[in-house]
């Protein structure tokens, strides 16, 4: 795809000025822009259907409910869950992994064991030791090769009969490797682990079916799919959620309460306490339309040819270091130029009005495995174009005159 | 007698006013950088370190004839061309003086955005740390 203007219309944000130039935009990973109908859907929203979803009685909160419900019907399409009712709304990928660890949690015992990656991110770490420290578990971990692939030997390895919950990313977000989950979810139920995918860096990247996968939990934020942000998905197996006990009580999510006793509402409310991000939930329908229109398959081959030209082209300067090179990598690209600080590079690249991110991403154990502070990283979405990947290019060799 | 906070800021801000794009500036700060004596791996201890999210900054000071002086250092070239600025504005001056000076030079030579805290820099706690050492040497004296 030489030209994509008509993609790039539908993002406002994208003809943006920064600093006097026009905007390039590869911090995708982190949050990607939103289209105008997803933002129309907002406005849309609360000029003529903002009311409290569920239980109203009255016009209005009949409108709401139904549209809420419609987004939860597109997730289903989307993932191809079995069942509407397997797709839980929350804040977020974080929050997610905060209920399954949170509600399985509660259901384990001393010695029983979780495993996790080196590569996980922040939120699919710290959860899981939280949960560790309650129930007495043990937490195991799955290192990393030097390409920044997960050792799958080792994987087989720590698996046993006390692994009872596996909980890996689908994709790296500081890496970009892109995981074989099959193979880790297959393994994992052969010992009769449970097993959670981190999608939050693949939802908008790769094909989903989580019933094709046999996942058991599959978590992803709506603000990475180009929705709103504070909307994330929890996908779960029907059988796995009726078992687990309620994350957080509240309105919602009980059949009847006494003050004593409460008994609790069916899927998925029994996970749904308090009022949600009604307005996002709803306008978050539009993105997985865009989604659906474009194509999975059209979006992967895209990004791939991204990435492809710029791993080529960042390889071309000199001391340019990259950091994750698996053969099977999403859009995401960390690097460090040798005598550069990130943080050096990513001011003077502001300044050139590209935004990248510098840190370490929330993955401090991946900065350690590598022996390096922190990276630069380059992330792409649909949008983003070959031009914008020769801008970026030149101002990262500019920014390196400047700096060295 | 040594200048006043006031009037090194006013030293700088002159400075600055020379440059009429980003790149000659953001040069002159590199170079700044580059130029700042560097703290000895030794110094860098666990006491004198400000973790920002992006760069790390180290800072020690030393009080001379009841004035304070500073070193510091980062990881980061940009950060450190700010911490040299902010040196000569405030190193060799009297605790008191340290404690009130707003730094308002900051915003007229256009380097507000990297003292602020969404930047992670670490700056914005080392000039918090700047004064609280004042404030200690100065309960001393």
């Amino acid at each position: 795809m030489s030209d994509n203007s008509d993609i790039r219309n539908m993002f406002p944000i994208l003809k943006s000025r920064v600093n006097d130039n026009d905007l390039v935009y590869f911090d995708n990973a982190a949050t990607t822009q939103k289209s105008k109908e997803v933002i129309k859907e907002l406005e849309r929203f609360y000029l003529q259907e903002n009311s409290n979803i569920h239980r109203g009685v009255h016009h209005l909160s009949q409108v709401a409910t139904d549209s809420f419900e419609l987004t939860r019907k597109s997730v289903k399409t989307f993932i191809n869950s079995k069942f509407t009712h397997e797709i839980i709304f929350t804040k977020g990928t974080t929050d997610s992994i905060n209920l399954v660890a949170s509600s399985l949690g509660r259901l384990l015992k001393k010695d029983d064991e979780i495993i996790i990656s080196e590569m996980e991110h922040h939120s699919n770490i710290v959860p899981w030791q939280l949960c560790c420290e309650i129930s007495g578990a043990k937490l195991k971990i799955v290192p990393i090769n030097d390409s920044g692939e997960l050792d799958m030997i080792i994987f087989n390895e720590l698996l046993n009969s006390k692994t009872k919950i596996v909980a890996i990313t689908h994709i790296s977000n500081s890496l970009g490797t892109i995981n074989p989950i099959k193979e880790i979810i297959k393994l994992s139920h052969e010992n009769n682990a449970k097993v959670l995918i981190d999608g939050a860096q693949s939802a908008a990247h790769v094909s989903i079916d989580v019933q094709e996968l046999d996942v058991d939990f599959y978590c992803f934020s709506a603000h990475k799919l180009y929705g709103p942000t504070g909307v994330g998905v929890l996908y779960g197996k029907e059988e796995i959620l009726n078992q687990m006990p309620p994350y957080q009580g509240g309105g919602e999510m009980i059949k009847e309460v006494s003050l004593h006793k409460t008994t609790y509402a069916s899927l998925p409310h029994k996970f749904e306490a308090g009022t949600p991000n009604i307005a996002g939930v709803v306008a978050f329908k539009k993105s997985i339309d865009l989604l659906e229109n474009f194509g999975l398959k059209t979006i992967k081959e895209h990004e791939d040819a991204l990435l492809s030209y710029a791993t080529k082209e960042l390889k071309k300067i000199e001391g340019l270091i990259i950091v994750g090179t698996s053969e099977n990598k999403s859009g995401i690209i960390s690097f460090n130029i040798n005598g550069i600080h990130h943080y050096d590079l990513g001011v003077i690249l502001d300044k050139m009005g590209i935004a990248i991110r510098t840190g370490h991403h929330c993955t401090q154990p991946v900065m350690r495995k590598f022996n390096i502070p922190g990276t630069a990283r380059i992330s792409f979405a649909y949008y983003n174009t070959f031009d914008e990947i020769d801008r970026c290019i030149k101002a990262i060799n500019k920014a390196k005159d400047m700096l060295l | 007698m040594n200048m006043s906070i006031n009037e090194i800021e006013n030293e700088i801000v002159e400075e600055f006013e020379m440059f009429d794009n980003w790149i000659d500036k953001y040069e002159y700060l590199i170079d700044l950088g580059k130029s700042l004596p560097k703290i000895s791996d030794s110094e860098k201890t666990k006491e004198n370190i400000i973790t920002g999210c992006q760069s790390q900054v180290w800072l020690n000071a030393k009080e001379k004839d009841r004035h304070i002086i500073f070193y510091a250092d980062s990881d980061a070239i940009m950060t450190k061309g700010i911490i040299a600025i902010l040196i000569r504005v405030l190193s060799f001056q009297k605790p008191k003086d340290i404690i009130n000076a707003k730094l308002e030079f900051i915003e007229k030579i256009g380097l507000k955005e990297q003292l602020s805290p969404t930047r992670a820099n670490g700056l914005v706690s080392m000039i918090k740390k700047m004064k609280i050492y004042a404030l200690g040497f100065e309960q001393k004296l």
